[in-house]
């Protein structure tokens, strides 16, 4: 074969591997839309997601209870992770000593990768007993606990994202600012986050997307009763655990309503996602 | 509210950043030390060499979740990796500035941000339903191959872009094809930021239960091919504390894995530590 033969052919190869994500994002659409359809069809679209009652036995297939239980798991994570995340990643990029920061790095970095059942699995030993102490009813698997579990898990994530658009900034900045009087804390607020405001925004929506997309470790402190959340204290289901819970034994309608509560997840991401970049657009 | 001074929001400032700092430190040295403190005693070759046997007790070990853990990582890896290099050179190499382009690389931002479990519902309406392979090792890791495609992409084209434009002009210079370019110059250079974006799949595909719980299922038998059932290790934690009471064991499989992650992850910065030596001559 001649090396001409070889170079033309590579770039029809290396083409077809190219268009391989786009097929796989088409085909994921296709399937998961494909298999809910019966379900929209029979039970209809509105009746799917704002229907407040889960009896696949009794034929009612409504996931606005998982949507708020996915919806508030995830806010609560956030308000708790977000404020703490953002102090620790001033702290390592800004204020801790060089030795701290050569600790913790690669520290954090071990925790974006440990699995997340690990949380879920420390969090059901450790934190469950303690609600149920508290709120005196129940084994303690509650929203609270999931929201506590899932923000201590994208703690990492959101921290070494902050951290690292805080870093890229030059140090010119924090000279400069400090050179006119300011004092460090001043510098940090009136500079440094403004600076890397679209670095901590991505930093956020990635660690939402984690939040409501994490199924295992939920599942394993939330209790799974398809209940509207209204107690923190007590159990709820989401759309993620819903589904994961549920599709191993399901079958016709049922399983096609659990695809359908996919779809609904797909595109809560999606929006997420979207908003997001709108929001960067805007101000950049 | 009264305006305080400068130096009052410092020192207020600082206590804060400071607090903050360390209790996000201790909690997440609390997680790892306590999986690691109450694992590690339940450790020992009798857990690591007899399968589990289950029962609410949760006797036995976890000697098949390795065997089917390392077969779900090879066969993963085998699929995934020509995949994502392939795919790599074409958008960093040969993609035209045109709209396919721009829709392959948001189709790969958008696929990034899609849920384990929407991965999942994915390979068990096609591989486990659709093409008959039932719940097995080779439908988890398809699901997998796709779950971490757009990551060894993203990250395999980065480190081929990295690679300076002379060295390509160089080559061309001499006559070579451009597959030869690419093949004997721009892959070469580029292997070390690729390699690195491989051991961090497997770090990544060691972590993932959802996707694996519900296309591999949860058989604890011991594996016989790439077609039958198999429990990765992440999803035995999961069942060891779902369903029942051992849970030290849990937590020594935990430990287990995040000792996995740690040498992985030192093994990157070992790597990229050798080949910038490496580039700088120093060897």
């Amino acid at each position: 074969m001649s090396r001409y033969f070889i170079d033309r052919a590579s770039r029809y190869v290396v083409f077809i591997f190219g268009v391989l994500a786009l097929l796989i994002l088409a085909a994921i659409a296709i399937f998961i839309l494909k298999d809910s359809l019966p379900a929209f069809r029979e039970i209809g679209i509105s009746d799917i997601i704002f229907g407040t009652k889960w009896y696949p036995s009794h034929g009612a297939f409504g996931i606005l209870t998982m949507l708020a239980g996915s919806v508030l798991v995830t806010l609560l994570a956030l308000l708790m992770a977000v404020p703490l995340a953002l102090g620790c990643a001033i702290f390592l990029a800004e204020v801790a000593p060089p030795r701290i920061r050569q600790l913790t790095r690669p520290a954090v970095e071990l925790l974006v990768g440990i699995p997340s059942v690990v949380y879920g699995l420390v969090g059901m030993i450790v934190l469950c007993p303690l609600i149920a102490n508290l709120s005196g009813t129940g084994s303690g698997s509650s929203v609270l606990v999931a929201a506590i579990v899932l923000a201590i898990m994208i703690l990492p994530t959101v921290t070494s994202i902050s951290e690292d658009s805080m870093r890229a900034i030059p140090n010119q900045y924090r000279e400069g600012a400090l050179a006119l009087g300011a004092t460090r804390w001043q510098t940090i607020h009136h500079v440094i986050l403004p600076a890397a405001r679209n670095g901590i925004m991505a930093s956020i929506v990635l660690g939402t997307g984690r939040a409501i997309g994490e199924t295992m470790a939920v599942i394993m402190v939330i209790g799974n009763s398809p209940i509207f959340p209204t107690n923190i204290f007590a159990p709820a289901r989401t759309l993620t655990g819903n589904i994961a819970v549920e599709i191993m034994s399901a079958t016709g309608i049922h399983q096609s309503a659990l695809f359908a509560t996919g779809v609904v997840l797909f595109i809560l991401i999606m929006l997420i996602n979207s908003l997001a970049l709108i929001a960067y657009r805007k101000k950049t | 509210m009264m305006k305080l001074s400068p130096k009052l929001t410092q020192r207020i400032a600082w206590v804060s950043i400071w607090a903050t700092g360390i209790i996000a430190i201790l909690t997440l040295i609390f997680i790892v030390g306590y999986t690691f403190i109450k694992g590690f005693p339940a450790i020992n070759l009798e857990f690591l060499f007899t399968d589990p046997k289950g029962g609410v007790s949760g006797e036995g070990g976890i000697f098949s979740c390795i065997v089917a853990t390392m077969w779900l990582i090879v066969i993963t890896m085998a699929i995934l990796i020509p995949l994502g290099i392939g795919a790599a050179i074409y958008l960093s190499e040969y993609a035209p500035d045109n709209r396919l382009t721009r829709l392959i690389s948001y189709s790969l931002e958008l696929l990034a941000g899609v849920p384990s479990i929407v991965f999942g519902l994915f390979g068990f309406a096609i591989f486990v339903l659709a093409l008959h392979f039932n719940y097995s090792i080779i439908a988890g890791a398809l699901t997998l191959v796709c779950l971490l495609l757009p990551f060894l992409i993203r990250t395999a084209e980065e480190a081929m872009r990295a690679v300076p434009q002379s060295q390509r002009e160089a080559a061309l210079a001499l006559g070579t094809t451009k597959w030869q370019t690419t093949a004997n110059v721009v892959l070469p250079a580029a292997i070390p930021g690729i390699t690195t974006g491989i051991i961090l799949c497997v770090g990544r595909a060691v972590a993932e239960s959802a996707c694996l719980y519900v296309t591999m299922g949860g058989s604890a038998a011991m594996p016989t091919s790439f077609l039958s059932g198999g429990r990765a290790l992440a999803v035995h934690i999961f069942y060891l504390a779902m369903e029942t009471t051992a849970l030290d064991k849990a937590l020594a499989t935990g430990a287990i894995l995040i000792a996995l992650i740690l040498i992985i992850n030192l093994s990157t910065v070992w790597l990229s530590q050798r080949f910038y030596a490496k580039m700088q001559g120093i060897r």
